[in-house]
């Protein structure tokens, strides 16, 4: 999984009939120490995660697992909004 | 699969409920001389492995998965390993 901030949203009217209802984050990736680490991708979202907030997201099949028995057709999905980061030594409240 | 070392712990209250219970860690996965291989990733950890630990990461959501003990769950790499020697031929 890798780890991510919370900076946009994207709306769709028409979409895939398994894509209704899910709400679709714009997630920026970002190292241990918060910073920008490449470019933003769009997450499905299990959580209920807002803006701003520090995320990991799970890719690829499996991240549509999160949905089960639905069938949603991702291929990215926030699966937990951080509390906290202990790296280095060091600690953050996300 | 990957060598990584765990540089620390990702600690998450709201989650999906397949990794409760189950440590986030934080890897940073490694080239053969040592050198980081790309950012940092989360991983669940499925040996107990702890900071400073040289690991065996799997980056593939079935081997994942199957190594925590969580079928069809939103999980797609984690720690499989601590790893005591690498030799090369």
């Amino acid at each position: 999984m890798q780890l991510g901030r919370v900076i946009g949203r994207v709306w769709a009217t028409v979409k895939d009939q398994g894509l209704e209802g899910q709400r679709l984050l714009f997630v920026e990736p970002v190292t241990p120490d918060l910073r920008s680490a490449g470019k933003p991708i769009i997450c499905a979202d299990c959580t209920g995660a807002g803006a701003g907030e520090i995320v990991y997201w799970c890719r690829g099949r499996e991240s549509s697992f999160a949905f089960l028995p639905a069938e949603v057709p991702t291929d990215a999905t926030i699966v937990a909004i951080l509390d906290e980061l202990h790296a280095g030594g060091e600690s953050h409240r996300c | 699969m990957l060598i990584a070392r765990v540089i620390g712990e990702a600690v998450a209250t709201r989650k999906h409920s397949s990794h409760e219970a189950c440590k986030a860690l934080l890897v940073q996965p490694l080239d053969l001389d040592g050198s980081p291989r790309g950012v940092p990733v989360v991983a669940l950890d499925a040996v107990d492995a702890g900071a400073g630990d040289r690991v065996l990461l799997t980056a593939e959501g079935f081997s994942a998965m199957t190594s925590v003990g969580r079928a069809n769950s939103p999980i797609d790499s984690a720690v499989i390993g601590v790893i005591d020697e690498v030799s090369l031929f």
